[in-house]
């Protein structure tokens, strides 16, 4: 690592430790393309090593909060930090150093259905420039890891809607992110398959790893008895640790 | 970027054609279909005027001088020119810009051709002199039928030149059809190129869109716009490649087939319409092709990606 990198890498761990893993001071944000505001003036602190769920009902902001940690848009007014990066003055150029830190799982895999498991789980490896012994090594760690050891040469598409979704899980993993964004990670799966994935969260949690998960589900929200970030209409109506989630009008 | 980043790469690139087939079937049709058009209509154009030329080639004008033995016409003293003197324009002549060949004809050259298309072998039986006395001339070739006028203008202006023979219709209609062909050709080469570019733009990024899924992944997953996009322009490239050698290797084979057939059938036609070689169609169709295909696919690749990279 060069100097340079060191004082950047310095850098980073000093806005973590003073803003926390994921900072939002004053947000506002609008929906991309229009003038509608989807979150006003929002503001929240998430630590390193937290297990948080954001939960409201549709149109209450959730998703431009993903694409806000995302950088996949850009706030009209506020500050926005993740992982040590703060967003408002990141170039182009530095926005996939920054997504590198985070690992993201969607509610419908997306997987590269015509690869294989290995292939799905070695692209997210590839794509950092990982040398091929290493990919050789980590992948199928991660893969014993999210309880898929023996299934690295099967096709993703003949595999069952749960372990999709560990492949997924695997992928966002294997690149070793510090926070984890799951967008209504268990949206496709029955209840025992969505118990397993919240339980593999979890255990991802134990490891030191953020989680963040984005969700619908009340039932596994209230089970698990993590913070609960609550949104509605674009603001934070409830933030509490151990919470449940209620039902807004 | 590592080397072995640019070999994973590149050989993405080549997966990626395999793995999408049919739209990669599709593009090579396309593009192989489009550039097939293009050179079989650049073939036939391509002759037409070379045609049109050769005949250009063979327009020339005939210049006579005033002389001694001329009773029919009046000059003056200064006006007469002997045939040593008449030599000596050649080079004025020549140095003209339109002009690519000049022959002088000697009185004894002129009545020897002449009286053996007119009188037949024994021809000097009747005659025991030229009678053709005097009538040196000059003639002069174009290089540009349509500067002929101005060259007859300009011959009329020497004080020893008596009369230019031309003819004005040939040229006329020989430079008409030279600007028709061309301007036709042009037309339809551009509306061919525009139709060409826009049905492989489409096709390709018909090709991308379908993996737009793969795209926004590697934009989640943390790759840079060029690790996005490079295994994209190697299947663009590629297919490009591909479906420019597929049509040029039929065109060549028809093209070969075609003018042997016409020379071997149509003896009589060929030999006085030059067609143009292979190697001489090719010479102009190759680099044209290669540059449309790959630099379509080339282009359309880097267009069609760079709208799924916006994330």
């Amino acid at each position: 690592m060069t100097k340079r990198e060191q004082r950047r890498l310095e850098k980073r761990q000093q806005i973590i430790e003073e803003k926390g893993i994921i900072c939002l001071d004053n947000v506002t944000a609008q929906y991309p393309g229009t003038d509608t505001t989807a979150l006003d003036q929002v503001s929240l602190r998430i630590n390193k090593g937290e297990f948080v769920f954001i939960v409201g009902n549709s149109g209450s902001g959730k998703s431009t909060l993903i694409k806000l940690l995302l950088k996949e848009i850009t706030p009209v007014e506020g500050d926005i930090y993740v992982g040590g990066y703060e967003l408002n003055r990141l170039s182009h150029r530095k926005i996939s150093f920054f997504r590198r830190t985070i690992g993201v799982v969607f509610q419908e895999f997306r997987l590269l259905k015509e690869r294989t498991v290995y292939d799905n789980v070695a692209f997210a490896q590839r794509i950092i420039e990982t040398p091929v012994y290493e990919i050789k090594r980590n992948v199928p760690e991660i893969l014993a890891m999210v309880g898929l050891p023996g299934k690295y040469k099967a096709s993703a598409k003949d595999l069952a809607g749960g372990e999709q979704q560990r492949v997924a899980i695997a992928r966002a993993l294997v690149n070793k992110p510090s926070i984890l964004l799951a967008d209504e990670p268990t949206g496709n799966l029955d209840p025992q398959n969505t118990r397993e994935i919240m339980k593999l969260l979890e255990e991802i949690n134990e490891l030191g790893t953020t989680v963040v998960v984005v969700t619908h589900n009340n039932q596994i929200v209230d089970e698990m008895r993590k913070r609960v970030i609550q949104l509605n209409f674009g603001s934070i109506s409830s933030d509490e640790e151990g919470g449940y989630y209620t039902y807004e009008d | 970027m590592k080397i072995r980043t640019l070999s994973y790469l590149i050989k993405q690139g080549f997966a990626n054609i395999f793995r999408n087939r049919w739209y990669s079937l599709a593009s090579v049709a396309t593009i192989s279909a489009c550039l097939f058009l293009f050179g079989l209509f650049y073939a036939v154009v391509a002759n037409f005027q070379s045609i049109v030329m050769k005949a250009e080639e063979g327009v020339s004008v005939t210049v006579f001088f005033h002389n001694e033995y001329d009773k029919c016409e009046e000059h003056t003293e200064e006006q007469l020119t002997t045939q040593d003197q008449a030599k000596e324009l050649q080079s004025r002549i020549e140095a003209r810009n339109e002009v690519s060949e000049v022959n002088f004809i000697t009185e004894d050259e002129a009545w020897e051709v002449f009286a053996k298309e007119y009188y037949g072998e024994n021809y000097a039986d009747g005659f025991l002199d030229n009678p053709l006395v005097g009538e040196y001339s000059y003639e002069i070739f174009l290089s540009d039928v349509d500067a002929q006028s101005a060259l007859v203008d300009w011959l009329y202006s020497i004080p020893q030149v008596r009369k230019v023979n031309y003819s004005e219709l040939t040229a006329t209609t020989l430079s008409g059809a030279n600007l028709l062909i061309a301007y036709v050709s042009m037309g339809i080469i551009a509306v061919l190129l525009a139709v060409s570019v826009f049905l492989i733009h489409s096709t390709i990024a018909m090709g991308i869109s379908a993996r737009s899924v793969e795209i926004m992944l590697m934009k989640y997953l943390g790759a840079t716009d060029f690790f996005a996009r490079f295994p994209f322009v190697v299947e663009g490239v590629v297919i490009g490649l591909i479906g420019t050698i597929i049509p040029l290797v039929g065109i060549y084979s028809l093209y070969n087939y075609a003018l042997s057939y016409v020379v071997e059938r149509f003896t009589m036609l060929s030999n006085f319409l030059n067609f143009l070689t292979v190697e001489e169609v090719f010479h102009f169709l190759v680099p044209v092709s290669f540059l449309v295909g790959m630099g379509i696919g080339f282009l359309g690749s880097i267009s069609s990606a760079r709208k799924h990279l916006r994330v």
